[in-house]
């Protein structure tokens, strides 16, 4: 069961890039041991939010702690101890191209540490047993489907055993039986290595089937959260809107424009 | 691409570019020549050295037998000294070798000529030749050609 | 004021990138260091920077150095001394065409390879995700590079001048019958370890510096698209042939001019 004490803290965050603020005020408070799904609209900076919690980016204003950690006030040496302890699935998987399958799960655990080939050899095994590509180790990044591919990527980011592993998007652009096998895998990983995960995506159904907790993000800050089951039924037009898909609401269908009729007839417009 | 071959090759390129290196300052300058430096030095006083350059060949009967390695300016005589280094197996010329500046073909590099003496004593390292010619300097050559001919 | 402004913030962006440019010069130079452990890293793009430019620079330095025997044959046979050539093949060689052409094929052959080789990892996400391991890509995808591309350099340019004496000596010896003897003694005779030499082994090294520079960051700072990378490499070309150009000028001035 999961702990109440937060193991990530984000306070008070603030970050704008390019002249459009993408977060401003935004607190969330994740316990160990939780599956935390972080939801909303595209651009609304899901994937820029693991990246300031993983120290990629700084923010202008607020903290994100890790463990207790302030992670932007972290020298560069205990920030790089601090990433071996997080994993990260990144969209697109990123995995090496020049490396095959299983150069790409052992490249962490060599880069990390000093541990002798037959040990490296028996771990990355393992962890692409876990994923069901151990068959798969000969094959080259480029010869992977996406499903395949997020999979490796999924084996390489657990390679070091993290506590924290956060998943960018890991349902988008699958077929659904991909799908669900990702979704089994991310809950099955969770719970068999005790970790604290946060998974990023705008899948209602897939990401309500395996958080513990829900934070729906608009606009820069948490406009709700709660366990999905609660955030189901009773909640803000907003959230209703966002978590049944439909198609107007809150969130306008419409960019803004002038209006439809006075635009038509306005001959002197070009265009 | 197994790592064999990489290393193969890296290590033919480097092999290559090395020896290319090697080619270039042995075969192609004049690398050879500083490592001949033993032998024993000269000075020559010219009034007038016209286009000669350190390095320049020093000849004996037009075999090469030392190189000019120093040329300044003498202020107390008013003349070029120039130190010609002469490999250490010629050392058999006479204290009155005279040595003179000549230039190869018309528009060639300028070299020391010497021409040995008739006496006994032979040149010893820091001697001082007494006969000297100098460069021939188009100009004057030109100007003393001018007066003969309206003297006649 | 809105040409002004476009001034402004062009030369702004110049000044930004310049910015950048040193800051991750430094950045990789301070990887190089524990980057000496690590020899198999840049090995392996000695690989890809240096064998992979070896057949253009051997080919076009062989045609370069007959070119140079035909040229220079045509206009020294006029003065009545043709037995220069050698002279004139290889100092130019040495002293000029050697790094600058050389220089001028590695921008285009393995400077924009790497640019386009990095910008890819960035716009895939690769270098991103080897920071999110811990692992610093300064170390483990730049530095090498950058390595390897310092190292070939002064290789390359003196394999193309050596293939180039070569080249003149064919056509020069073997086609317009220039004396084989006079062709190398009066190299040898003309052509210095150290001023010519050593100051075109010098060069090549900037040379190699400044392109591998400059190939290595545009292909980091590129931006993440497609179209990015494919700008970037572009870039990376003209940047370095006007760099490499420009520097010749001043490195001339300073090792060979009157001073």
């Amino acid at each position: 069961m999961p702990d109440k004490t937060p193991w990530i803290e984000i306070r008070d965050l603030r970050f704008a890039r390019g002249g459009r603020t993408i977060f401003d005020g935004l607190n969330i408070r994740i316990p160990r041991g939780q599956v935390a799904a972080i939801m909303g609209p595209s651009g609304s900076g899901k994937t820029t939010l693991l990246r300031l919690i993983g120290g990629q980016l700084r923010p202008d204003r607020g903290q994100v702690l890790v463990d207790g950690q302030d992670v932007h006030r972290l020298s560069r040496r205990a920030l790089y101890r601090l990433r071996r302890r997080m994993g990260m699935l990144f969209q697109s998987g990123a995995l090496l191209t020049d490396l095959d399958v299983f150069d790409n799960v052992a490249f962490p655990i060599r880069e990390n540490t000093r541990l002798p080939e037959p040990v490296v050899r028996a771990l990355v095994l393992m962890k692409l047993e876990a994923v069901g590509l151990r068959g798969a180790r000969d094959l080259h990044p480029a010869e992977l489907s996406g499903g395949m591919a997020r999979r490796v990527a999924l084996a390489r980011a657990i390679a070091l055993d993290p506590e924290l592993m956060m998943y960018d998007e890991p349902f988008t652009g699958l077929d659904p039986i991909t799908m669900g096998v990702i979704v089994t895998l991310i809950r099955r990983l969770h719970d068999a290595l005790g970790m604290t995960s946060i998974v990023v995506s705008h899948d209602v159904a897939e990401t309500s089937s395996i958080a513990d907790w829900v934070y729906l993000i608009s606009d820069g800050r948490v406009v709700d959260q709660g366990p999905p089951a609660r955030l189901q039924e009773a909640a803000t037009d907003w959230s209703r809107q966002f978590l049944q898909g439909l198609p107007d609401g809150p969130v306008p269908f419409h960019y803004p424009a002038p209006d439809y009729l006075g635009d038509l007839m306005n001959a002197e417009g070009r265009r | 691409m197994t790592t064999r071959w990489i290393e193969i090759t890296v290590g033919l390129f480097v092999a290559l570019g090395i020896g290319a290196l090697f080619v270039l300052a042995l075969k192609v300058s004049n690398l050879s020549e500083y490592g001949g430096e033993e032998g024993y030095q000269v000075h020559a006083y010219f009034s007038n050295i016209g286009g000669l350059k350190e390095r320049a060949p020093v000849t004996l009967a037009g075999v090469r037998v030392g190189r000019v390695s120093d040329i300044r300016y003498d202020p107390e005589r008013f003349q070029a000294r120039v130190t010609l280094t002469l490999s250490a197996q010629h050392d058999y010329l006479p204290k009155d070798t005279q040595a003179s500046i000549y230039t190869a073909g018309l528009l060639g590099e300028q070299y020391v000529a010497l021409e040995p003496g008739a006496e006994e004593a032979v040149l010893e390292d820091g001697d001082t030749l007494l006969f000297t010619q100098s460069a021939v300097v188009l100009e004057e050559l030109i100007g003393r050609l001018m007066v003969n001919l309206t003297q006649d | 004021m809105t040409a002004l402004q476009a001034l402004g913030r062009w030369w702004l962006g110049v000044l930004g990138r310049l910015g950048r440019g040193h800051l991750f010069l430094l950045r990789t130079l301070v990887a190089l260091g524990p980057l000496m452990l690590r020899p198999r890293l840049w090995i392996r793009e000695l690989y890809s920077v240096g064998v992979r430019s070896l057949l253009i620079i051997l080919v076009s330095g062989l045609f370069v150095g007959m070119v140079l025997g035909y040229q220079g044959y045509i206009t020294l046979v006029d003065f009545g001394s043709a037995e220069a050539l050698g002279t004139v093949v290889a100092l130019s060689l040495v002293r000029e065409l050697g790094p600058v052409v050389t220089a001028l094929l590695f921008a285009g052959r393995a400077g924009s390879a790497l640019t386009a080789e990095i910008g890819l990892m960035k716009a895939t996400e690769q270098l991103s995700s080897m920071e999110m391991m811990a692992v610093d890509p300064y170390r483990r995808v730049l530095a090498p590079r950058f390595f390897a591309g310092i190292l070939s350099m002064p290789l390359l340019a003196a394999l193309f001048s050596a293939v180039g004496v070569a080249g003149g000596y064919l056509v020069g010896v073997g086609v317009l019958g220039v004396d084989a003897g006079a062709y190398w003694a009066q190299m040898q005779a003309n052509v210095d370890v150290f001023d010519d030499v050593l100051n075109g082994v010098i060069k090549s090294l900037v040379f190699g510096l400044v392109a591998t520079w400059i190939a290595v960051f545009e292909g980091y700072d590129t931006e993440p698209t497609a179209e990015g990378v494919s700008r970037a490499t572009t870039r990376t070309v003209v940047h370095t042939a006007l760099a490499v150009l420009a520097l010749d000028f001043i490195l001339t001035g300073l090792m060979f001019g009157a001073l």
